[in-house]
């Protein structure tokens, strides 16, 4: 291009559209409804929590989440005193749920593992059946079964944990009573969790790059070897992911819990000890002779159950988005 | 443009070649044969392929296939899309049995042994039989230098002086100009053909005897191509290499022996294998002349 030439003007950017055809378009407004009522739904729920607990959450203000006490009495002017606090519950419910995460992520990952590198394909198929079952139990027999079955048996290990590890605080106990601990509701949660965190992890794992798992293995790497430099490194993320639904799951988790754990309304961290808290299950054991007052409260306890959900899971998001840059 | 800058400020035997600007494949060839005595090393020292056969399920992908890799040598396999070449070069460390339902015939002799006898630890064949891929796939969870040294850590051994052989490395594989200032970096941030020759370079920390390389530089610039092809001849001196290729210009630029893959719709064979400057320049077989001249492929 020689310089005296003379300068073309610059056009104006064009905009560009495409119409979509009616088809598509009904289609796209089928599918963003579906996609909204969840949220929707999602967001009544919280609303109606929100209105029916009202009058206690300004009531009790902050000491809903701070106190631990919970009761309902009458004075002599015959007028209601209520007092109301899910700190014990709300401690209770995040000490369970990190015993049963503590407990199935190892096992979880484990699980994954052999079935994806090491099963051969029948035993594969047969236990990739099996523990998808174990996510769709009844969370009713998991407490029968954790009452009648698990609990004698742990118990015997709670035991001899507080024999050789009670110098821990966490270990101790006040007195020797060990049925019905936060202890053994972990144990059960557990067991109910680690379905959904063995899927996760299982199809995570599945999606290491061939390239990459070739190339540690060129490289003279023992399977092990592959799995610790390769495999996990790139699942990581998958299994916070995986654990933080475990995670929702235990917060939630109501029938199992009420059969196996013994709920006091005393902030305790000895795990072992026959007094927990956990916010879904205490509504279930307060249900039925509540009054109108004590309903409105247990309303008041299910929307901060549900924003501690929301908060745990928003924390997984950042973790899992954080290891998505170092791990892939 | 940019290959000639590169290769006069290198001034390598590489440029040697390029400077006369070649006119057909034998005279690329006949040039390289000239700066290297082919086949200096005592023949059935380094890796040989008996009446190899491999398959895919009940597709058999690969008949008898004998060839002779003698130590210090360069060997070229080409051939068109299917023929078997690169299922080949992985029975050659154990690779091609980490396909599901595949199997193998044959023998495949390093040193006189064979790496496919019952009983033998396969992550030592694999430790002396290096191999680098066509995709470049280095740790991305890794850094530069941990890349480097990964073989060892995953195979587990112990070296005395790791920043010594990070370097040696690194400068084998023609990197270590580029990456000096940033070992600490993570891999993905290099170029496709920095990460090519980040591959070598890890390849090259377990110290193999030989070195396998599957279509190396199909997925760079020709520019990155060139430094591979200029490693490749540094490498040679001291080890075993095979190379597949696609591309019969590097074949002829690299090599010193070429063999080629065909397959008439069964399975893969070799049809003929010899000094390179020969392949290209009077191939015994007409079909390897057809390939060669560019009549089909």
């Amino acid at each position: 291009m020689s310089l005296d030439a003379p300068a073309k003007p610059i056009p104006q950017a064009r905009e560009i559209t495409t119409k979509p055809r009616v088809s598509d378009q009904i289609f796209r407004s089928i599918v963003t409804a579906f996609s909204f009522s969840a949220l929707i739904i999602l967001a009544l729920i919280a609303l109606f929590l929100f209105i029916q607990g009202f009058s206690t959450l300004k009531e009790q203000g902050l000491g809903f989440i701070t106190n631990f006490e919970w009761s309902v009495t009458t004075d002599e002017a015959g007028k209601e005193i209520a007092d109301f606090g899910l700190q014990a519950m709300l401690i209770g419910t995040m000490v369970t749920s990190f015993i049963a995460l503590f407990i199935a992520v190892p096992l979880a990952v484990l699980t994954a593992l052999f079935l994806t590198f090491y099963a051969p394909e029948r035993v594969k198929k047969v236990l990739v059946t099996v523990v998808d079952l174990m996510a769709a139990f009844p969370s009713i027999l998991y407490g029968l079964w954790g009452l009648f079955i698990l609990m004698p048996m742990a118990v015997y290990w709670a035991e001899l944990l507080h024999k050789w590890l009670g110098w821990i605080p966490l270990f101790d106990v006040p007195q020797p009573i060990f049925t019905r601990s936060p202890f053994i509701a972990g144990l059960v949660l557990a067991v109910m969790i680690i379905p959904i965190i063995t899927s996760v992890s299982r199809e995570v794992f599945a999606q290491t790059p061939l390239d990459r798992v070739q190339a540690a293995y060129a490289l003279g790497a023992t399977k092990w070897g592959v799995i610790k430099a390769v495999v996990l490194p790139f699942g990581a993320n998958g299994v916070v992911g995986g654990s933080m639904l475990g995670l929702g799951r235990a917060f939630g988790e109501t029938v199992a819990v009420y059969f196996v754990l013994n709920i006091v309304f005393r902030t305790n961290f000895e795990i072992l000890f026959t007094q927990g808290g956990n916010v879904a299950s205490m509504i279930v054991l307060k249900f039925g002779e509540a009054g109108e007052t004590e309903i409105g409260a247990l309303m008041a306890s299910g929307l901060v159950l549900f924003l501690l959900t929301l908060i745990v899971n928003f924390i997984a998001n950042a973790v899992v988005n954080r290891t998505v840059k170092s791990g892939r | 443009m940019e290959l000639k800058t590169q290769t006069e400020k290198n001034g390598t035997q590489m440029s040697e070649k390029n400077s006369t600007t070649p006119s057909s494949l034998s005279d690329v060839a006949a040039k390289r044969a000239e700066t290297k005595v082919a086949g200096s090393a005592p023949l059935g020292t380094g890796l040989e392929a008996r009446g190899v056969h491999a398959w895919f399920d009940k597709h058999h992908a690969l008949a008898d296939v004998s060839l002779d890799f003698s130590a210090g040598t360069v060997t070229a396999l080409i051939g068109p899309s299917g023929c078997g070449k690169s299922t080949f070069i992985r029975t050659l460390n154990r690779m091609h049995e980490f396909i599901p339902n595949t199997s193998m015939a044959g023998q495949v002799l390093l040193d006189g042994k064979d790496i496919y006898e019952p009983g033998i630890d396969v992550t030592k064949i694999r430790l002396q039989i290096g191999m680098v891929f066509q995709k470049p796939n280095p740790f991305p969870s890794m850094t530069i230098g941990e890349n480097v040294l990964s073989g060892l850590k995953l195979a587990q051994l112990k070296v005395s002086n790791q920043e010594e052989l990070l370097e040696e490395c690194l400068v084998r594989a023609g990197l270590w100009n580029e990456v000096k200032d940033r070992l600490g970096a993570h891999a993905g941030g290099l170029s496709g053909g920095q990460q090519q020759r980040l591959c070598i370079a890890r390849a090259l920390a377990v110290k193999p005897k030989v070195l396998l390389m599957d279509e190396p530089c199909s997925a760079l610039d020709p520019g990155s191509t060139l430094r591979i092809e200029e490693t490749i001849s540094q490498l040679s001196k001291s080890m075993t290499i095979v190379i597949v290729t696609h591309n019969m210009q590097q074949a002829a630029r690299v090599s010193d022996y070429t063999a080629f893959f065909l397959s008439d719709g069964g399975p893969g064979q070799m049809i003929e294998v010899g000094p390179t400057n020969e392949i290209f320049s009077r191939p015994r077989d007409e079909r390897t002349e057809n390939y060669v001249t560019g009549r089909f492929g």
